[in-house]
């Protein structure tokens, strides 16, 4: 970023690598959490209408998203929806000017991203997802840092999910190929044992054959239980395993429904899925 | 209020500053003498046209240069090796003749280490580069030794240097700013020629080089030993002094012809500084609105599309590095000019680097009547804390025991109150005005 | 017998302080690196943190020995240490508290914490020199030899005499020490590899519940504890001067850069490379070249490549070279 309205950030266009270094977060950090409300009844995640965005321009419009105790709610929608910014928001990692997220029963919408990990959210990023310079067994390790439990059981149930991690867990995650490294992303978010596990495009840059085996897994995690919410490119296939599907349009629910129903939707399907 | 009222105001508060430390001694804040008005109206100028360099660098271009009092030093050297008289009995064939050979043998092997690295691949580069180098080393100190032993043995205590050529000392001003674009030349080919910018270390070095070689190489112009008397544009107090026209006329205005012939000085060195600044302001704002200030703009608001679209944005940052560079090498020629004087150990980096620093974020990147006000306004404070501080601190421990240590000591130490001053003033400016006094439009 | 006395030569004026200041440089850019790594910027006040904390560590040495502590063979410098730590990362928390972290909130670019970071530099520029004055200083006591030049003729028979001053074994000593621990705690611990973790991909950080703030304030401990240890086995070894340690930033960030920006391993490297050039470079090699060489080739010369007045020419010249061949610096850094 060089201009900018915010004058902190205008770094006149400098990259000098002698005195500075690139890829700093998009997360304020320095922000502490505020309190928790109780707010019993209604789903077990329950983002609610959700407005906001990343600067003065909103890109979310009175966004709603709910996903029941263990079952798999996906978004889908075109590129620039603003379905990566609607899991940021539920996962508070953006200044929301409306709406709440409540989870298990409990307004969260004033808490930070950390403290959303530890009331049991896990999210995997749709791109910059696992910490290359470090091994997949590190990554992992991570992944369970709020953990003061011994955590050894979870990581072998991940390394039982994706063999192939196991195999290369000394290696640094960035030089693994595109495909395993989402694997070492979905498994670092695993290891929290979260209770929702929220995956932007799990399946980006993966050939199919991965592809089914990356949708085998998540079905198999949410059958322990683990609610997931999950945004797809690969729309038809997301909602066949999909238990409630939303089609997003320009930071706006278009259309809601079980998986099945939009898929039958022949509206859904022209536009959407294309035929 | 508009921008051009704020800044109007700005400069006539900075104006209302040095007249008052002209005319008044109020509670001591200032200094009541045209003389001390007149210094800081010089050294505020000065500084000016260095922050108006490094503006150009940051502001125009986002490049850090964080090596200015090299360019300074490098152009500081100009007024020696152009105005002074040549030493003449050094200039045999052992002697400065030897040397320049020895310096063109040098400037020829590192031109044939480049053509090497630029022909050559793998293996075989870095042998021959090594090769080439070391031979070189070699090859050009056999020569240069003994030329800089003759040249550092005649008279050391005058000379022991080449002399100068002799000529106008205004023509060392633009010398100066040619050499520090040289060097600017040689730092910007390699620092922004890598695949990312290393500017900010390659100038932190080559700053750091160029002063120890003013200090240590007497041949070049006496080193520490310094080089006295420079031939100045002005006439000379003394001579004023002795001019019955002058005395007569200084006695009109009820003053002594040495306060009168000081001040008169110091007035023509202001108006001429006051001149080259505002040329310089005013070229610099023709080229910003020029299809090439355009282009530079372009580039620093968005690099990639600018590259996208074929400008070559590492030649326009290397252009606006010499520009800069060149800037700074002027201004420091000026105040050998002014000084008379060439005195090395001077270029402290705090005060010619950092400081110029200060002065471009409190005035206001990316403006360059920002960069004008911060100079002035940064150079009048580096010259009043070191008279506040004492002040300050004998007023707070006014309750103490005279006599105590813990007095002593923080009375001792006022006189460092001048860079915390510095650094707060840059850290409150950098937070509550980030932008700077005069923002960029 | 001439060759024993080459090597000891060698041995006694280039491999000696050569490594003892290549140990210091290293602890220097340590710090410097863990800076860039987790804050992303290079911190210019870091040779000033160097020459505050090890100002504090001189109060602290009069201290003692004013009250008649003494550690033996040991320089009271040694005890005054953890002090000095304790006051110097107190200060460098301090700032980060009242200056760094409202830039952190506003995502300022990092070249902008770079000039925070010159402002940083002025101040503690002028507090150093208002707490301890600008004059050159010694604090050294204790055992001055672990071996005497003297001794070690007499006891060998050779002509050449070794001196290992006691301040360049503390000094290496303690920087392998200080390395170890490092190491240890940067990829065994969990703070440590939540520091690598935060330095790798922030928000991920953020979502894998680190907490950043933890893991910023741990660094500029970390960072401040390592510039108090390299400045004051520095001020120990030569002396203490303010001004000194401002000019050492170029050193230690031609070994930082040659080493890899972000890159321990590389710092340290680094920083024994930058060091062994300006010895081996600024050293007179007469001596050592008149055991080796046959009397006909003796040099008459000092065999001096470049007078001890441009030492820092030689850090800049090593800087230049690696990142011609290898921009990211010897040990892959973060740069680039
Ligand atoms: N960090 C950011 N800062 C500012 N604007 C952003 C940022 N990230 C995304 N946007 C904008 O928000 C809008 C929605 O982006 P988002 O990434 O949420 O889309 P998406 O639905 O996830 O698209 P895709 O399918 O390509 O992943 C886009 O217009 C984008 O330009
Ligand atoms: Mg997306």
């Amino acid at each position: 970023m060089s201009r900018s309205s915010n004058p902190y950030q205008d770094d006149r266009g400098n990259k000098d690598r002698s005195i500075t270094r690139e890829g700093k977060g998009e997360v304020d950090s320095t922000r502490k959490s505020g309190s928790t409300r109780p707010a019993p009844g209604g789903p077990f995640l329950a983002a609610e209408n959700m407005t906001g965005g990343y600067g003065a321009a909103d890109i979310l419009h009175d966004c709603t998203l709910t996903v029941e105790q263990g079952q798999i709610a996906v978004i889908v929608g075109p590129n620039g929806a603003g379905k990566s910014t609607a899991m940021k928001a539920v996962f508070g990692m953006l200044n929301l000017r409306g709406g709440h997220v409540k989870l298990d029963g409990e307004d969260i919408s004033e808490l930070t991203p950390q403290d959303r990990v530890a009331r049991g959210m896990g999210f995997v990023p749709q791109t910059h997802n696992v910490f290359p310079s470090m091994s997949v067994e590190e990554n992992l390790e991570m992944g369970a840092f709020i953990r003061t439990d011994d955590f050894k059981g979870t990581m072998e149930q991940v390394y039982d999910l994706f063999p192939i991690l196991k195999e290369k867990r000394r290696q640094p995650a960035g030089e693994l190929s595109g495909g395993q490294r989402q694997q070492v992303a979905v498994g670092r978010a695993l290891m929290t044992r979260p209770k929702l596990l929220m995956l932007d495009e799990p399946t980006a840059g993966v050939s199919p054959i991965v592809m089914d085996e990356l949708f085998d897994r998540i079905i198999e995690v949410a059958r322990t239980g683990i609610s997931i919410l999950m945004v797809e490119q690969n729309a038809r296939q997301a909602l066949e395993i999909a238990d409630r599907g939303y089609v997003l349009v320009q930071g706006a629910n278009r259309y809601t429904d079980t998986g099945e129903a939009l898929l039958a939707d022949p509206e859904v399907r022209r536009t959407f899925l294309g035929g | 209020m508009t921008a051009n009222m704020r800044t109007l105001l700005l400069f006539a508060g900075m104006a209302l500053l040095i007249v008052l430390e002209g005319s008044t001694t109020f509670l001591g804040i200032f200094g009541g003498s045209w003389n001390s008005a007149l210094f800081i109206l010089t050294f505020g100028l000065l500084s000016a046209i260095m922050s108006l360099g490094v503006n150009m660098q940051w502001g125009y271009a986002g490049l850090f240069n964080v090596g200015v009092v090299g360019f300074v030093a490098l152009g500081g050297l100009a007024p020696v090796l152009i105005a002074t008289q040549p030493v003449s009995e050094v200039w045999t064939s052992a002697g400065a003749y030897r040397l320049l050979l020895a310096l063109l043998v040098g400037a020829a092997i590192i031109g044939l280490a480049i053509t090497l690295n630029h022909r050559l691949r793998g293996r075989g580069r870095v042998i021959a580069l090594l090769v080439t180098l070391v031979a070189g080393f070699f090859i050009f100190r056999a020569i240069f030794d003994p030329a800089v032993e003759v040249i550092e043995a005649f008279q050391p205590a005058t000379y022991s240097n080449i002399g100068g050529l002799g000529l106008p000392v205004l023509l060392a001003w633009p010398v100066g700013a040619l050499f520090a674009a040289g060097a600017a030349w040689m730092i910007g080919k390699t620092a922004l020629g890598l695949r990312s910018d290393y500017l900010a270390i390659a100038t932190l070095g080559i700053a750091e080089i160029i002063v120890s070689v003013l200090k240590n190489e007497d041949w070049l112009a006496r080193g520490v030993k310094l080089v006295h008397s420079i031939p100045r544009p002005v006439p000379r107090e003394i001579d004023l002094q002795a001019d019955p026209g002058f005395v007569d006329f200084a006695a009109r205005f009820g003053t002594d012809p040495v306060t009168a012939s000081t001040i008169l000085v110091k007035l023509l060195y202001a108006l001429l500084f006051l001149a080259v600044l505002l040329v310089l302001i005013f070229a610099m704002e023709m080229a910003l609105k020029s299809p090439w200030g355009r282009m530079m703009r372009a580039i620093r608001d968005n690099e990639v599309a600018a590259e996208a679209m074929g400008k070559n944005v590492t030649g326009r940052h290397l252009q606006i590095f010499i520009l800069g560079s060149a800037v700074c090498g002027l201004a420091g020629a000026m105040m050998v000019t002014m000084d008379s004087l060439h005195n090395p150990s001077t270029y402290n980096p705090l005060r010619f680097t950092f400081l110029i620093w200060v002065m471009v974020i409190v005035g206001g990147s990316g403006n360059n009547w920002g960069a004008m006000l911060g100079g002035l306004l940064i150079s009048f404070l580096w010259v009043k804390v070191e008279v506040w501080g004492p002040a300050a601190l004998n007023f707070l421990t006014s309750g103490l025991d005279p006599d105590s240590p813990l007095r002593q000591h923080l009375q001792d130490s006022a006189a460092h109150m001048r860079l915390l001053t510095m650094g707060l003033v840059l850290l409150l400016v950098l937070r509550f005005s980030p932008r700077g006094l005069i923002p960029e439009k | 017998m001439d060759l024993l006395n080459a090597i000891v030569a060698l041995l006694n004026f280039v491999v000696i302080p050569a490594t003892a200041y290549g140990a210091q440089l290293a602890l220097g850019a340590l710090g410097v690196t863990l800076i860039y790594g987790i804050l992303r910027f290079s911190n210019f006040a870091h040779g000033d943190t160097m020459a505050f904390g090890t100002a504090m560590v001189i109060l602290f040495t009069w201290l003692f020995q004013s009250m008649g502590i003494h550690l033996g063979p040991l320089p009271t410098a040694l005890l005054a240490l953890p002090f000095g730590i304790a006051a110097t990362a107190a200060l460098v928390l301090g700032t980060d508290r009242a200056v760094y972290r409202f830039y952190r909130k506003q995502k300022a670019a990092p070249v902008i914490l770079v000039i925070v970071s010159m402002g940083v530099m002025f101040v503690m520029n002028g507090v150093t020199r208002f707490i301890i004055g600008v004059g050159e200083i010694r604090f050294d006591d204790g055992a001055r030899f672990v071996i005497n030049a003297g001794e070690f003729k007499k006891s060998t028979g050779l002509a050449e005499g070794l001196a290992f001053r006691s301040t360049q074994a503390l000094t290496i000593v303690t920087a392998i020490l200080v390395v170890a621990a490092l190491f240890w705690f940067l990829n065994r611990t969990r703070t440590g590899k939540s520091m690598r973790a935060y330095s790798d991909n922030e928000d991920l950080a953020l979502l894998s519940g680190i907490s950043p703030e933890k893991v910023v304030a741990v660094t500029w401990t970390i960072s401040a504890a390592l510039a108090v240890i390299a400045g004051t086995l520095y001020g120990l070894d030569k002396s203490f001067k303010a001004f000194n340690y401002f000019q050492l930033l170029l050193p230690i960030f031609a070994s930082a850069i040659v080493g890899g920006l972000g890159s321990p391993l590389g710092a340290i490297a680094g920083g024994f490379v930058v060091a062994f050039s300006e010895v081996s470079i600024t050293y007179a090699w007469k001596k050592v070249a008149t055991y080796v060489l046959p009397e006909s080739l003796a040099p008459d010369g000092l065999m001096q490549l470049l007078s001890t007045d441009y030492k820092f020419a030689v850090s800049f010249a090593i800087l230049i070279i690696v990142l011609l061949f290898k921009p990211t610096g010897l040990f892959k850094g973060k740069s680039v």
